[in-house]
């Protein structure tokens, strides 16, 4: 076999291609090449196999109740019924509280560490949020059962009910009975998890809005807040808007914390103060105890639908940031 | 009527910026909060038997998480041995050989990676490790915390690879060393504080992970000898006796969740610490 392997080495006429091919392998550096590259591939192969996994192991689930598993509204284990629009509701709904409680705060601080505070005191608080944002999941999830949800249920949840809760339109939200547990207390766990990613993506977007920007506002006898909301603000806005995207794939995604204080149960309600479940909530809190095929193939498919929302807000989310970083969104 | 909308302007200015202020100080405090509280509720529950003993059964007060913690130990090493190489030498690839089309493919592979909640990394190694065998094994959780290690590694070592200055790879090919060559002699060791911090990073990164482990390491109340066996780890262990109804429970989870919070703060500010280092190396 060798034998007739260098024969035909030896008939193929010397060309520059294959000879300085031979010569690198011969020096290491084709090897170093392919072993890298191999190694590149596996990523690929890794996330192909993610994505096929999750589409055949769905397959049940696909094949029994195709596009209507998004419009059930029944989660019945025990007749195998199984619909994903109340996870997708309180997915939704959790998500949209937590960023109506951190973007604001995200912003108004991110706002503090690169418009006012002096670099050195704003590295060092950029250094805490950094820390905030590497706290585990399940950590937030210990603080949010034994302090979030006491507090909702004795000191928040009724304050709400009683003032809120009689304001017409608005009144729905803060309604019924309050069990401390539900969508709005793990909205609020939730932004705190997410402002640190908020923060440090706007501090970093600011940051590259042009000193002249600020200084022709300033000159033209704009007060700081003015020339800081009006100019910088609006220069940034594409990035921000990224960070926000970024946050509300993390909100989306996120399993624990809010496994242990949504209260686990499959409605869709109008008040916020109702329990409820996420996809990932509901993956976590009954994967394990899945009995039956269908069963487990429903939670997979939660998986795969949960999978698609990130993947595409992760692509947004990465373009808006690019877009900033290349000559600035332009103000309106 | 100028003078009232100066001081509306003035004061609207002054209440703005304070608030802005008021909002930092807000989410720093959180931190401190979350510090200060797990050590004053978790400081009070641990003790030494916390790190030696096994879990008591239900109703007996005591025990500790010792399987836990050897639990958690294995399944980052797990990790560690399984995404680290992937993530260095893809790493490698970016920087130094990569083309363009396939770079970029690899890179935006990476980011979806990175992106993907880490629960749905759970159903993933559960349907690739433990449907095969029909159950629970340390090897499962060390390959759903390993996929998840990969793509944080890839993007610091990357990014490190490419701050090494051009000229020292220009050095080292004028003297002849082949390309490889110049890479693991000189521009890996230029570039390996922050490569090692990176990779420290990656792995307190996983560390803290409770949902990829919920249903591939499972959880154990024994020791689970070997690798085929469900795993007991700290963050599991938190999660399940946060969420049992014994008072005695509550008070282990206060303690592993200060014991684990501690161990990924020390990582984060240790990887700070070399990074800093790391980097005054290379500007000398």
């Amino acid at each position: 076999m060798s034998a007739a392997a260098t024969t035909i080495a030896h008939e193929v006429p010397p060309q520059a291609g294959p000879r300085a091919f031979l010569r690198r392998l011969r020096g290491g550096d084709e090897i170093a090449h392919l072993i890298t590259l191999t190694f590149s591939a596996l990523i690929l192969l890794i996330t192909s196999m993610l994505v096929y996994e999750l589409w055949a192991n769905s397959h049940l689930s696909r094949a029994k109740f195709g596009w209507m598993f998004f419009w059930t509204r029944v989660w019945d284990p025990n007749f195998d019924n199984f619909g994903a629009a109340p996870f997708i509701y309180g997915t939704l709904v959790t998500s949209a509280v937590a960023l109506c409680l951190a973007v604001p705060l995200g912003l108004a601080s991110a706002i503090f560490l690169s418009e006012l505070a002096p670099r050195k005191v704003s590295d060092v608080i950029s250094f805490l949020i950094d820390l905030l944002a590497a706290v585990p999941s399940v950590i937030y999830g210990l603080l949010g059962i034994f302090i979030v949800v006491p507090v909702m249920r004795t000191t928040i949840g009724p304050a709400l009910i009683h003032t809120l809760g009689n304001v017409p339109y608005i009144g729905a939200l803060f309604h019924g009975p309050n069990y401390g547990v539900g969508f709005l207390t793990a909205g609020i766990v939730l932004a705190i998890m997410v402002v640190p990613f908020i923060i440090s993506v706007s501090r970093e977007v600011l940051l590259t809005v042009p000193r002249e920007q600020r200084e022709a506002a300033l000159a033209m006898g704009a007060t700081r807040w003015e020339s800081t909301w009006k100019v910088v603000v609006p220069w940034a806005r594409t990035g921000i808007m990224g960070s926000v995207f970024l946050a509300l794939a993390r909100a989306l995604g996120e399993t624990m914390a809010v496994t242990m204080v949504i209260g686990n149960a499959p409605t869709i309600a109008a008040s916020l103060l109702s329990p409820g479940d996420t996809i990932a909530s509901t993956i976590a809190s009954q994967f394990t105890e899945a009995t039956g095929d269908l069963y487990l193939s429903s939670l997979i498919e939660l998986g795969l639908v949960l999978f698609l929302i990130t993947f595409i807000l992760n692509g947004l989310a990465r373009i808006l940031i690019v877009a900033t970083g290349r000559g600035g969104g332009r103000p309106a | 009527m100028s003078n009232v909308r100066i001081i509306w302007r003035k004061s609207l200015n002054f209440v703005m910026l304070s608030l802005t202020g008021i909002a930092a100080l807000g989410v720093v405090s959180i931190l401190f909060f979350i510090l200060g509280y797990l050590i004053w509720n978790g400081g009070k529950s641990l003790n030494w038997n916390f790190f030696t003993q096994l879990p008591k059964p239900v109703g007996e007060t005591g025990g500790g998480m010792a399987n836990a913690i050897v639990g958690s130990l294995k399944l980052l090493m797990l990790a560690a041995l399984m995404g680290l190489p992937v993530g260095l030498l893809t790493g490698v690839y970016l920087a130094e050989f990569g083309g363009k089309t396939f770079s970029f493919v690899i890179r935006y592979t990476t980011d979806l990676l990175n992106g993907v909640p880490s629960i749905v990394i759970g159903i993933f190694a559960y349907s690739l490790v433990v449907l095969p065998v029909k159950h629970f094994s340390a090897l499962a959780g060390g390959v759903a915390l390993g996929i998840m290690v990969i793509p944080i590694t890839v993007r610091s070592t990357e990014e490190f690879l490419r701050s090494v200055p051009g000229s020292l790879r220009e050095g080292a090919m004028a003297l002849g060393a082949s390309k490889w060559k110049t890479i693991v002699t000189v521009v890996l060791p230029a570039a390996s504080g922050g490569i090692l911090t990176g990779m420290l990073l990656a792995l307190a990164r996983v560390a803290g992970e409770t949902a990829p482990l919920l249903f591939t390491a499972f959880g154990n109340r024994f020791w689970s000898p070997g690798f085929e066996q469900p795993t007991a780890s700290l963050p599991v262990m938190i999660y399940t006796y946060a969420i049992a109804p014994y008072d005695d429970w509550h008070r282990q989870a206060w303690a592993a969740g200060l014991v684990l919070l501690g161990l990924v703060l020390v990582a984060n500010l240790g990887a700070r610490l070399l990074l800093n280092r790391g980097s005054a190396v290379r500007s000398t």
